[in-house]
């Protein structure tokens, strides 16, 4: 039920007692601004770290060769281990359910040449699982697949700025035939990729046909994989852990060999990183709710100012007939009302000191800080909450005074 | 139309207790115009906010135009003192940052009536004590006498049927006691209830019963031969 006239007495009381009503409205304002920009701060914060690994799948796992440094049963150091295509096939059947995508890849450098245009460029030539680990986005056509594979056809997927070099401005690039090292290849796609210009030089190719055509062998240079996104970053760590014991043991290489067989596991980075971020996360909690106290402590003080400073008044309303009922409501809306448009002006002043100082910010490795709605809204709301409670225990006792000695507070 | 009978109340004053009030009988009929003597301490005071039900008794009976006024609670207390009861204080107990206007009208707005008549009633109880034309007014814009008359309207505003006055002169001059006073006459004069507690003999003397306390009980209580105010002015 709305009662005009009962709004009219807050808004009255409001606007007759301004001095009071700017200082609980100003205690609140600060308390959800300072709220606001600590929170966007730290998430800007947080938004610099994820940001600095988008490049590649942040479930990724490389495993690369190099020569053995320690001799081990019988074998000499300086034995150079060589990844094949059975070694692919081994991790691939041998952990099938810890794996998400996984490719083989054979790194050249290429003299690729089109009409008159000439470069050099990184070849790799790769499974079509490759383009879901490099998070690679086909622009134009489309990129190699299981057909390429079998048939070992001579396609190849160029990146955005090989297009750009070789194909200077014209149109139809797909279907087109580059020239690498003196052999023709058919131009199927086109990507793009968000790992900077240098992943963009790059020319895809796949594996088998690679392999036919340089030395006819079944070599590989490094194997990529994801592991597959359920497992948890311990259970990632320690399958990376296992993968690389089972390699080792594959190849006779010494467990402590730090160079024979390489695995990289993101795991292990993603780890350092979410224990930065967890720090941060409670440093945040601490910070928001250390400034959501202070301002419901700040409100709570002023409530029992304003009830005190009231008490008379209340004495002289009850004198002439006004109900506890009616007196607690109208302490109670007020400060509600005060609590919930300050707490709206204090966020919206917050929000926009985050967006006219974000440009700026970018140098203090904070990038794109802002709070959820949720968040706000929950901050906002305990604040009302807490100007309620705040409100009400003083309101209810204030109600219960008997009339005469409310009467004789001066 | 008040009947009160065997009225006792104490206040704790530390571990012990002072006995203010020691057994008080009082019967006022319909139209009367009561004073209430006392030295300070005599339970004058203390008596008058019983009747107006701002403090509760120990024991006794208190009746109000047949309803007795026992254990009430607080929203029955609210209602009965909206009802039957209209105050005048020395202080005058005006709210401060609302005009007269307004007031005078808080009385009708806890009897729930709408806006447009709270104005029109508030208006006509302005007008009854000369200050129609102050009703914008704050009370700290005006002069005591006026200040009183206000809370005098106000008092009237939700036509009660007993109007209690603590000491409604005791803040103003001589001059302007009487005026207030001459302006309550006239009120008895149109038949309302009037209960006045004072300790000048002047004042009480403008009423038609002078009930005099000491130490908690009725010494005396006289009907006089009532001085009209005006005629001193």
């Amino acid at each position: 039920m709305f009662d005009i006239d009962f709004w009219r007495e807050v808004f009255q009381s409001i606007d007759k007692n301004r001095t009071r009503s700017l200082l609980s409205g100003f205690t609140v304002a600060f308390a959800i601004l300072l709220f606001t920009v600590l929170f966007g701060l730290a998430n800007g914060l947080n938004n610099t770290f994820s940001e600095a690994f988008v490049d590649d799948a942040a479930n990724s796992i490389f495993i690369r060769s190099g020569r053995t440094t320690k001799a081990h049963k019988g074998l000499q150091a300086g034995r150079r281990i060589q990844f094949k295509n059975e070694d692919f096939n081994y991790i691939k059947s041998n952990f099938e359910p810890s794996i998400e995508f996984i490719t083989s890849r054979i790194y050249r450098n290429v003299v690729a040449s089109y009409k008159n245009e000439k470069n050099n460029y990184l070849l790799r030539a790769v499974h079509p699982d490759h383009q879901f680990l490099e998070k690679t986005m086909i622009s134009k056509g489309r990129y190699l697949n299981q057909l390429d594979m079998q048939n070992r056809t001579k396609v190849i997927v160029i990146g955005d700025l090989v297009r750009q070099d070789l194909f200077l401005k014209e149109k139809d690039i797909v279907g087109n035939y580059i020239n690498l090292s003196g052999i023709s290849y058919k131009v199927v796609g086109v990507f793009k990729d968000d790992g900077g210009d240098d992943e963009e030089r790059i020319i895809y190719m796949p594996l088998t046909t690679a392999q036919n055509i340089y030395g006819n062998n079944d070599y590989v240079d490094q194997i990529n994989l994801t592991y597959n996104p359920v497992l948890d970053l311990n259970q990632a760590i320690d399958f990376g852990l296992e993968l690389e014991k089972q390699l080792k043991a594959r190849f006779t290489v010494a467990k402590n060999d730090q160079r024979a067989i390489r695995i990289s596991n993101m795991a292990m980075q993603n780890k350092g990183i979410n224990q930065m971020t967890s720090v941060l996360g409670i440093l945040i909690l601490i910070i928001g709710f250390g400034t959501l106290i202070a301002g419901v402590v700040g409100i709570s003080n002023i409530m029992i100012f304003i009830v005190k400073e009231r008490t008379k008044e209340i004495g002289i309303r009850k004198a002439i007939g006004a109900s506890p009922k009616s007196i607690i409501s109208i302490i109670l809306v007020e400060s509600v009302f005060i609590t919930t448009l300050a707490g709206y002006f204090g966020l919206l002043i917050g929000m926009g000191l985050l967006e006219w100082a974000s440009p700026h910010l970018k140098a203090y490795f904070i990038t794109d800080p802002s709070v959820s709605q949720n968040l706000v809204l929950v901050a906002t709301f305990t604040l009302i909450t807490a100007g309620a409670i705040a409100g009400y225990l003083p309101a209810k006792k204030a109600s219960l005074i008997k009339p005469i000695v409310a009467l004789r507070d001066e | 139309m008040l009947k009160i009978e065997k009225l006792h109340k104490s206040y704790p004053i530390g571990d012990s207790s002072l006995h203010v009030l020691k057994g008080i009988d009082l019967f006022v009929e319909k139209g009367e115009m009561v004073a209430i003597m006392g030295s300070s301490g005599s339970g004058k005071s203390t008596l008058l906010n019983i009747i107006g039900m701002l403090d509760e008794a120990d024991e006794g009976n208190y009746t109000l135009d047949e309803v007795p006024i026992k254990n009430l609670s607080e929203k029955k207390a609210a209602i009965y003192r909206n009802k039957f009861l209209g105050f005048i204080f020395q202080s005058f107990n005006l709210i401060n940052y609302k005009n007269a206007l307004e007031n005078v009208a808080l009385p009708l707005y806890y009897q729930g009536l709408k806006r447009t008549r709270r104005q029109e009633k508030a208006k006509f109880y302005l007008e009854k004590v000369g200050l129609l034309g102050w009703a914008s007014h704050l009370p700290s814009e005006l002069s005591g006498g006026q200040n009183q008359r206000v809370a005098i309207a106000r008092a009237l505003a939700s036509n009660p049927k007993l109007l209690l006055a603590d000491e409604p002169t005791g803040a103003l001059d001589s001059t302007t006691s009487y005026d207030i006073m001459a302006f309550l006459q006239q009120l008895n004069d149109e038949g309302k209830t009037l209960l006045i507690v004072t300790h000048e003999q002047d004042i009480a003397n403008m009423c038609k019963r002078i009930v005099r306390l000491k130490d908690g009980l009725i010494m005396e209580d006289n009907f006089v031969k009532q001085q009209r105010a005006i005629a001193d002015v």
